[in-house]
């Protein structure tokens, strides 16, 4: 199990951001993506989990394989904590729920309504939904945003455990989560006003 | 596939208005129709198949953004476009969800509203089966200008100005056999037709609306 | 030398300022001989009078109002498939220039009703088709302006115009369908195509290539100004980067 990236251009709104992006990840590893604000870590990410197309590059991992999270958690606010995960297990073809609200201490809060939670409870209940996927890749944009430090912590545990078993993660963040874990930096690779043969859709008219 | 069904008809439960507003809207013009053109129970008798049929679609066209516009708003639609169910089924699914909670409400309701506008007595039969026979097909249209629109700040009223010219051929064919019900003609011939459409639509569109979905979240 | 060469905007661009002037000539000589020679040198109809020249201005209008979405179709298709933007930008241009042909249709339509059928407005077949087209053509224009990025504005238009041609031909054959139902066959309807005489037909001739013309002549124009709009607008992004 690997994630491998080479030569990867992607573009936000018809423009190239990064390009030439290629670095690789194997199994049981974690990648930090840094990087200002703006600079392309999310779109990024968004074109590793397909949810859009690269302008050039190949990206060589199973789409199958991964599980990815952002900033809206997909969480319904009319669903208990547990039927919001119960369907994600139930989608992904079924994990163990009540360990994944174990692992980020909301089994107290289990029959609560996903509305009546607070931001870093709902923030904790999206990422206990990387626990049920099942899926050993995962790719997390900013999941440590509106964290208390404990929690942080129990995120930080859960990303090791899922290393332990030959997982491998990459994750934007601007925090150091606590354990060793590989960085590297977009902003080398951002692509330049002048760069014209990327493949971006604004080129044909210049 | 069965979880998310399930999710969506608990969602539209708990949240309310499922059922209840698209059957409120639909009594609603129902009402006004008599308002509107007077209460002469010969005129009423002979519009009431067409102005149900309008009511019934008019109530359907209000909720269909509901199919993705909270799922979009909530990154639910990212989600699922990652997971291993494929986005073709998730979008059939999120119709037949529709149709269940909102546009079956509406046939059953049909009949009832039905004496209101003094509808013939063999109108009742052929206007719950064209509704029956046409109401999926307007969800699953529906479903297809909902991804079409989604992640739009006009979106609402952009969805019914593009939904409504896809819904002439249901809504000409299901108002046709009831109203020739009513007036106790033979209606087998549009009833077929109804349901050509209507298998026709659930067949092919889930697949472009999963294409149109798959563009609109780029 | 394949036309796909063309699919180069800036090489397209060249191409149509070259073939522009000559196509504007030739429409706006084969409208005057046309209309002119329709208007004031054919005799009135036995039965019609007058009224019957509106056809130089109806039937080639209603013509390209429908050959303006079936290029529209067809350059939706090379998009989604080549993905070529003056492809995308050129179904967008003819958009407008549709609704306008739809619209004379209609209008001239009702024009011409009015003194033969006695009213300014049947729900007849063919008039009813032209509306649902309408409501089409409106609902494309919508949804192009609505969405920001020209790219995926391309895109779900182009499904539209698709599934919308799908559903325009299922309209038009519900719609003879529903009115035969109300009316005992369409004896209102003039078939034209085969009610013109010869005197008639030469002149519409002529008006019909002056409307293709036109036609070709406005969406070439449009596709141009479409295509400097976004080279203004890939410049002005880059420019914004840069800074």
């Amino acid at each position: 199990m690997m994630l491998r990236v080479k030569d990867l251009t992607v573009a936000r709104g018809g423009l190239p951001v990064l390009a030439g992006v290629s670095f690789s990840v194997d199994a049981g590893q974690a990648v930090m993506l840094r990087g200002p604000n703006g600079s392309g870590k999310t779109t990024l990410l968004r074109t590793i989990a397909r949810l859009q197309d690269p302008v050039a590059g190949q990206i060589e991992c199973d789409p199958d394989q991964v599980a990815y999270a952002a900033h809206s958690d997909g969480l319904k606010s009319m669903l208990s904590a547990r039927e919001n995960l119960r369907f994600w297990a139930d989608v992904y073809g079924g994990g163990d729920v009540e360990a994944a609200l174990e692992a980020f201490e909301l089994s107290r809060l289990a029959e609560r309504m996903a509305a009546h939670l607070s931001a870093g409870q709902r923030r904790r209940l999206g990422l206990a939904r990387l626990l049920v996927v099942k899926r050993p890749i995962w790719i997390l944009d900013e999941p440590t945003v509106s964290l208390d430090e404990a929690s942080v912590a129990l995120f930080a545990n859960g990303v090791k455990a899922h290393l332990a078993t030959g997982g491998l993660a990459l994750i934007a963040t601007h925090l150091d989560l606590g354990f060793a874990a590989e960085r590297f930096d977009v902003s080398a690779y951002r692509a330049t006003a002048e760069a014209v043969g990327l493949g971006a859709s604004d080129e044909a008219f210049l | 596939m069965r979880a998310l069904l399930l999710r969506d008809l608990i969602l539209a439960i708990r949240a309310g208005g499922g059922f209840g507003l698209g059957l409120a809207f639909f009594l609603i013009v129902v009402v006004l129709v008599p308002f509107s053109v007077g209460p002469a129970p010969e005129l009423l008798s002979r519009i009431a198949a067409g102005a149900l049929w309008l009511g019934a679609l008019l109530a359907c066209l209000l909720s269909l953004d509901r199919i993705l516009a909270l799922d979009w708003e909530d990154g639910t639609l990212d989600l699922l476009a990652t997971s291993p169910l494929p986005l073709e089924a998730a979008l059939a699914i999120k119709a037949l969800a529709h149709w269940l909670t909102t546009a079956l409400p509406l046939v059953v309701a049909a009949p009832l509203f039905g004496v209101l506008l003094n509808l013939p007595a063999p109108g009742f039969f052929w206007l719950t089966v064209s509704l029956l026979v046409g109401t999926p097909a307007l969800s699953i249209i529906g479903a297809f200008g909902a991804a079409l629109t989604v992640g739009l700040k006009r979106g609402g009223l952009l969805l019914s100005l593009l939904v409504v010219p896809l819904y002439v051929p249901t809504l000409i064919f299901g108002a046709e056999v009831a109203r020739r019900g009513a007036e106790g003609l033979d209606a087998t011939g549009p009833l077929a037709m109804l349901g050509g459409i209507t298998a026709g639509t659930i067949a092919l569109m889930p697949f472009a609306s999963a294409a149109v979905l798959r563009m609109a979240l780029k | 030398m394949s036309i796909w060469e063309y699919a180069n905007p800036v090489k397209f661009l060249r191409l149509s300022e070259r073939v522009l002037p000559a196509l504007w000539v030739i429409s706006f000589a084969c409208l005057a001989i046309g209309l002119i020679w329709g208007f004031f040198f054919t005799p009135d109809d036995f039965r019609q009078g007058s009224t019957v020249k509106i056809i130089y201005l109806h039937v080639p209008s209603a013509l390209m109002a429908i050959n303006a979405w079936f290029m529209m179709l067809v350059a939706s298709l090379i998009w989604l498939i080549r993905r070529h933007h003056v492809s995308a930008l050129a179904a967008k241009a003819a958009a407008p220039v549709g609704i306008a042909m739809t619209l004379i249709a209609l209008i001239t339509g009702a024009v011409w009703g009015q003194p033969m059928w006695g009213t300014w407005w049947v729900w007849d077949p063919r008039l009813t088709s032209f509306l649902i087209l309408f409501l089409f053509y409106i609902g494309y224009v919508a949804l192009w302006s609505a969405v920001d990025d020209p790219d995926s504005a391309a895109d779900l238009t182009s499904m539209l115009c698709i599934v919308g041609s799908v559903f325009a031909v299922l309209s038009r054959y519900a719609v003879n369908f529903w009115n035969q139902g109300l009316h005992q066959g369409a004896s209102l309807s003039l078939d034209k195509e085969t009610n013109v005489a010869n005197v008639f037909y030469h002149p519409l001739l002529f008006s019909i290539a002056g409307f293709v013309c036109l036609f070709l002549a406005l969406v070439l124009y449009r596709t141009g100004t479409e295509i400097r709009r976004r080279r203004m607008r890939a410049l002005m992004a880059r420019e914004v980067r840069h800074a």
